[in-house]
């Protein structure tokens, strides 16, 4: 029987957390800045699997189905907004766009 | 069969850890792809068969892909033949390959040594998960196809090239 303990896999989503939220303020390409949100939403989809493995119940995975459903969501909408900031203003550097004028 | 997890665990913070300092976008998303694939791994040592296969295959799959169709489209220098000839180049899928060839190792280590005590056969398979999903969290599915509506349209109307002025409905 395999017993891999809850508190090294909660510690391990800690950690590519922490690596996802260091990439979206230390990088300034907006593209980096989405694949950071991805790291981060899956190290809390890791999470909840670990936690329903700890308690042995089907919850955690549904909650990750959830996150991945809204991963998705939010990766076509976040992307659509790229194309277009590109096309405005020509450049993926999050900090040009940092003033909202039409 | 535990050190297979921190062999796991090791892969994907590495390759994390690559994704957020790579300049190269294309770069970045073949280490995201090789630290998802190590992540859906874990998830099946944690007792989780079926999210580590939606893992492979929505994460990896289709939302890497969408990444990478974005950055091709943006990135004028990636129609240059030289930087094809960069991508061709050794030095640039050898990183990705060796942890992704780690992986290949253990999966074929956990499939060849078919024990009772796989941990497929250890915790939630697809059966108990699908019951409770469609039992007690029947309105959270609702919700869920909801919001992907309202992504799929969200999406069409953004992405949408700018009408001509004057032409406003």
């Amino acid at each position: 029987m395999i017993t891999i303990p809850t508190a090294h896999a909660l510690l391990l989503a800690g950690v590519l957390f922490l690596l996802g939220l260091m990439g979206v303020m230390v990088r300034r390409n907006i593209i980096f800045i989405l694949l950071s949100l991805e790291i981060m939403l899956n190290a809390s989809g890791l999470a909840f699997v670990a936690a329903g493995f700890h308690w042995g119940r089907p919850d955690g995975q549904i909650m990750f189905l959830f996150i991945l459903a809204m991963a998705a969501a939010e990766v076509s909408v976040g992307l659509a907004l790229v194309l277009q900031l590109y096309h405005r203003i020509h450049t993926l550097d999050a900090d040009q766009a940092s003033r909202m004028r039409g | 069969m535990n050190v297979l997890f921190y062999i796991a665990a090791a892969v994907a913070v590495i390759c994390t850890i690559m994704v957020i300092t790579r300049l190269n976008a294309v770069h970045a998303l073949l280490y995201l792809i090789v630290s998802l694939l190590s992540v859906a791994l874990i998830f099946f040592l944690l007792g989780a068969p079926f999210a580590a296969a939606l893992e492979v295959i929505i994460y990896a799959g289709a939302i890497m892909v969408l990444f990478v169709f974005v950055v091709m489209m943006l990135d004028p220098e990636s129609q240059s033949i030289q930087s094809r000839k960069q991508l061709l180049h050794p030095g640039t899928w050898f990183g990705p390959a060796v942890p992704a060839a780690i992986l290949l190792g253990e999966l074929v280590y956990v499939m060849t040594t078919g024990s009772p005590s796989l941990p497929v056969n250890a915790g939630v398979g697809p059966h108990a998960l699908s019951r409770a999903l469609f039992g007690p969290y029947v309105l959270g599915v609702e919700l869920t196809s909801i919001l992907l509506m309202a992504g799929l349209v969200g999406a069409y109307h953004l992405a949408r090239p700018e009408a001509p002025e004057g032409n406003d409905p």
